[in-house]
């Protein structure tokens, strides 16, 4: 049986990791916050280009010398998989099901004869993944959002991903999640960034314009050479943020129930240090009176 | 839709900066500036770097340096996508001189064309923003 002073020992090294995971819920929750509200205050502006996209995208698409971030390349031979993960971990199974995602997709894509490329946003994902499809790894992008995620950030990426794409080496850009739906819940997306894909123009788009068309200044197709990269910017941005705040949540989630494992464990330790205390004061109280008794 | 007026919205990738009805907004378009009254018809223009000016009754009441971006204008709406938004009362002139000069250095040295385009895309857009502030200031 453990002695007393070994239970002891390990009731306080339970009682430091508790505080720690329970100071690491409450950095999280306040993190948490922060991205929800930015990724919130985000939304409008990609909304509205969605609706500009929807409303340009339909009318060009079909027609000859489209903008290939538009139409594509012809090909959906090269896939381009940009796996967005944390740098950090201890966020229950926030990293696990992005990568799993990935990994589907890598299989199911080779598994139809694709050849494949990724290019992993956060250290998490990419130690995930290296061991089994280091080779296909192109690069890594660390460090975002260490305090907020700012725009030029995903800028950054987007130039990069559209550097790649000029130079023709892919031909599909598919990029990879977590959306947040709540402080407890997100959900992992696999979103197709090149060719942009193109909502239909919805007819209850709250404005009437009484089956006028646009016009456009300075051109349908300027206008649209202009937009197309910055939505591939914009899709990131808003990307990093709902994973920014999806993976804070699910921290905050791992770390409360952390916490509350090491409570209970600390009340299991307790009750058996009380114990095993009560037993040895009751074997001296018994050997002292039999000791007493025998004189 | 209130009566006779447009519905303005300025939004940045960050956050929506603006959102209320409004006389009349003038906007720095690609290919030159535009009004837009209420009734407008139905447009997509690019935005330059430049000032839009937002209409209150018959006065200006506000100024705003955008660096570039869209607009969507429909007969009740009027959206600008913009990259950097900020009044123009905001603006720091020496900073912006600053910036300006950087710029220009980094033109006379840049080696690749794309560094180039990207310097002397920062110089326009701080010069734009000192015409905005020079403007401001006279009228």
């Amino acid at each position: 049986m453990a002695s007393l002073k070994d239970l002891r020992d390990r009731i306080g090294s339970v009682k430091a990791t508790q505080k720690i995971t329970s100071a690491m819920k409450m950095v999280a929750a306040a993190k948490l916050r922060r991205a929800q509200e930015q990724a919130e205050a985000a939304r409008p502006y990609a909304e509205r280009m969605e609706r500009m996209l929807a409303s340009l995208g339909s009318s060009v698409r079909g027609t000859p010398g489209a903008p290939p971030l538009l139409a594509g390349t012809g090909s959906d031979q090269r896939h381009l998989i940009v796996l967005a993960t944390a740098d950090r971990g201890l966020c229950g199974g926030f990293n696990t099901n992005l990568v799993r995602r990935a990994r589907q997709l890598i299989i199911e894509l080779r598994a139809n004869g694709k050849d494949v490329q990724l290019l992993c946003v956060g250290r998490k994902g990419r130690d995930a993944i290296r061991r089994e499809y280091g080779s296909l790894i192109g690069g890594t992008v660390e460090g975002i959002g260490r305090k907020a995620v700012v725009f030029e950030e995903a800028d950054g990426i987007a130039d990069r991903i559209r550097t790649m794409f000029a130079a023709g080496e892919f031909d599909v850009c598919t990029l990879i999640y977590a959306k947040f739906k709540s402080a407890i819940a997100n959900e992992v997306q696999a979103q197709q960034l090149i060719p942009a894909p193109v909502p239909e123009a919805s007819d209850d788009a709250g404005d009437d314009l009484g089956g006028a068309v646009y016009e456009y200044e300075p051109s349908e197709e300027a206008i649209l050479a202009d937009l197309l990269p910055r939505n591939v910017s914009v899709q990131i941005y808003r990307a990093l943020l709902e994973n920014a705040a999806s993976e804070h949540g699910a921290r905050m989630a791992a770390m409360d129930n952390a916490t509350r494992n090491a409570g209970e464990r600390i009340k299991g330790l307790t009750l058996t240090y009380n114990r095993t205390r009560q037993a040895m004061i009751t074997n001296e109280l018994i050997e002292i009176i039999s000791g007493a008794e025998a004189l | 839709m209130a009566d006779g007026k447009v519905e303005f919205e300025l939004v940045s990738p960050e956050r929506l900066l603006a959102s209320r009805a409004v006389d009349m907004v003038i906007v720095p378009g690609g290919d030159g500036d535009f009004g837009v009254l209420p009734g407008h018809a139905p447009l997509l223009s690019t935005v330059r770097a430049g000032v839009i000016l937002v209409y209150e009754g018959r006065e200006v009441s506000d100024r705003i340096f955008v660096a570039g971006g869209f607009a969507e204008v429909t007969r009740e709406r009027c959206t600008v996508l913009a990259e950097v938004a900020m009044p123009v009362s905001e603006i720091d002139t020496g900073k912006t001189e600053q910036d300006l000069r950087d710029a220009r250095d980094d033109i006379a040295g840049a080696t690749t064309d794309s560094d180039r385009d990207a310097a002397s895309r920062r110089a326009d857009i701080a010069q734009a923003k000192l015409e905005a502030v020079r403007r401001s200031t006279t009228h």
